[in-house]
């Protein structure tokens, strides 16, 4: 039986919905070691900004209970860097590639949007409006709606490259911050980054984390996640791309029925290099016993 | 950088070599065959709702029969599903990890002081096998000893217990003070309070010195940036003052890390 597992997100034909969850990955290199990127739908890489980002004090990790909480800070070497060495390691596969930006200010975003507009490697760019873990930026764009669209409306302005906006779980509502973006302009949504959380390590009575706070991921947050990604396709008209504690085919269908059109891997890649692969041929072995020819078919049949 | 391999290890045997300290042997071909002393391997628990894998200092390396041992601590829910593993079981695990000792540093004709403290001890024991020249040992407990005897082969071993039960009493440092040790250069690993001060020490006498870091991990593999340590230049892969633990580490030339 032929199974087609292509999806267009915004244009972009990916041959399948799996992709990485930016942070991560990387941009590839380090799991290239063990797994095969060509296999998949797109690489999202880690957020990057217009100049290098040191992140936060350690301990910048902690393991919960079916999950982990992370408090990187969104460190990175910047987007001059970034485009030397990462995107042109990116040049040997085929596969998509979606470039996760950060930034301080409505400027920095700006900045970094505009140093990638005329890269040919770069398919789509996520605009990261809501990392728990920075001060300035970030989830305080993410988490008002007239803020959220100005941010999508300015970055509209500069790129090139379809425009996905990267939501926050941590809101009140998130049809909300879905119409917000979509007003702004953007292309496509993808949610959810992680849930702001907090753990203490009782014996020596201090924060786990040198951040205090940090955002939980992991099979833990996956309901939560297939719930608000359900919310999300039923409030626009923009295409959907679901994460949050993908690990198995299984959990990454929900994504799909629950109307992703896309689908991220993130923390299942620490816990088995091959995650992503694997949810791949689980997507497809799924279609053949079902006798679901078209992946298209699946997505939002909820 | 050695070629990194994902493999699941059969278990040869393990025993328990002191209080919550295991030694676990893991038939693995590739690792085995490719590790150098100073470099890790990332344990997967069978318990999938255990995310994270378990970084394990490798203790020695069997080329020959392709076979790993790995000496750890029982420090949590993830080491204690370790510490049941018994030949027949197997365990997925990937490396070998980070970057190792520089050997070259050593050598005949140097002399080398290794100084381990608790559960820092084990990958020194490879270590301490492939140097060659002058080796002086120094081993830091709280108070019960593992491994003394092993490393009594190759080298002049001088213990240090914070309560006095044995040898001087005291940290590594009261030791390597007590029997006025230099040497070459130095090999250290261990807490990194202890990392602290025999950096500190290796600064004043203007030795060379080695140290194995340890943080907190997530991919164990350069990818999620969740193990970084302070540098005192900016750093090639960063682009800022951090390096990755696992990745351009653990080990660090003393004069590169701010701890």
């Amino acid at each position: 039986m032929n199974i087609n597992t292509k999806v267009t997100i915004c244009g972009i034909e990916l041959k399948n919905p799996i992709m990485t969850a930016s942070g991560t990955f990387g941009s590839g290199m380090e799991y290239s070691e063990f797994t095969d990127l060509n296999r998949l739908g797109a690489v999202v890489t880690k957020g990057v900004a217009n100049v290098p980002w040191e992140g936060n004090g350690t301990p910048r990790v902690a393991e919960t209970p079916s999950g982990m909480m992370n408090a990187i800070g969104l460190q990175n070497p910047g987007v001059d860097v970034f485009i030397r060495r990462d995107l042109e390691f990116l040049r040997k596969f085929d596969t998509k590639v979606i470039v996760n930006v950060c930034g301080h200010s409505e400027e920095e975003y700006c900045e970094v949007v505009e140093r990638l507009a005329d890269e040919p490697r770069v398919d789509m760019l996520e605009i990261n409006i809501s990392c728990p873990n920075v001060k300035e930026g970030g989830i305080a764009f993410g988490t008002d709606p007239h803020t959220a669209e100005r941010i999508t409306a300015a970055v509209k302005k500069k790129a090139h490259q379809p425009v996905i906006m990267k939501l926050s779980p941590n809101v009140t509502s998130i049809p909300d911050m879905a119409r917000a973006v979509e007003a702004g302009g953007a292309d496509a949504v993808s949610l959810i980054n992680t849930i702001t959380g907090m753990k203490i390590d009782v014996n020596r009575r201090r924060f786990l984390l040198a951040n205090k706070t940090g955002g939980v991921s992991g099979p833990a947050i996956h309901p939560i996640a297939v719930r608000m990604v359900y919310e999300a396709a039923h409030s626009v008209h923009i295409p959907v791309i679901g994460m949050g504690g993908c690990t198995d085919a299984e959990s990454a269908l929900e994504f799909i029925m629950a109307g992703a059109a896309g689908v991220a891997v993130g923390t299942a890649n620490f816990r088995d290099p091959h995650a992503a692969v694997r949810i791949i041929s689980g997507i497809e072995t799924f279609m053949r016993q079902q006798g679901v020819n078209n992946i298209n078919e699946l997505i939002g049949c909820v | 950088m050695t070629e990194k391999f994902q493999e699941c290890a059969a278990v040869v045997r393990q025993e328990a070599i002191g209080n919550g300290i295991y030694s676990l042997y893991l038939k693995t071909g590739s690792v085995a065959a490719h590790a150098v002393p100073g470099q890790f391997v990332s344990l997967y628990c069978a318990d999938k709702s255990r995310l994270l894998p378990r970084p394990i200092s490798i203790c020695r390396t069997d080329p020959e029969n392709g076979v790993i041992r790995l000496v750890y601590r029982l420090a949590g829910e993830g080491t204690k599903e370790f510490s049941g593993l018994q030949p027949g079981d197997s365990v997925d695990i990937i490396g070998p990890l980070g970057n190792g000792y520089p050997l070259s540093k050593g050598g005949r004709g140097r002399s080398s002081l290794l100084i381990g403290g608790g559960i820092g001890i084990p990958p020194l024991l490879e270590l301490a096998a492939q140097l060659e020249g002058k080796r002086e040992i120094v081993l830091g407990f709280r108070s019960e000893q593992f491994l003394t005897e092993e490393f009594k082969s190759y080298g002049s071993v001088y213990i240090a217990t914070e309560d006095g039960s044995f040898g001087t009493r005291g940290n590594v440092l009261d030791a390597v003070n007590a029997h006025r040790l230099t040497a070459d250069v130095i090999y250290a690993c261990g807490p990194m309070v202890m990392l602290h001060f025999v950096r500190q020490f290796a600064i004043r006498h203007g030795i060379p010195c080695y140290l194995s870091l340890e943080e907190r991990m997530a991919c164990g593999v350069g990818a999620c940036l969740g193990c970084v340590c302070k540098t005192v230049k900016k750093d090639a892969h960063s682009q800022v003052n951090n390096a990755r633990v696992c990745t351009e580490g653990p080990v660090f030339n003393a004069l590169d890390v701010e701890i």
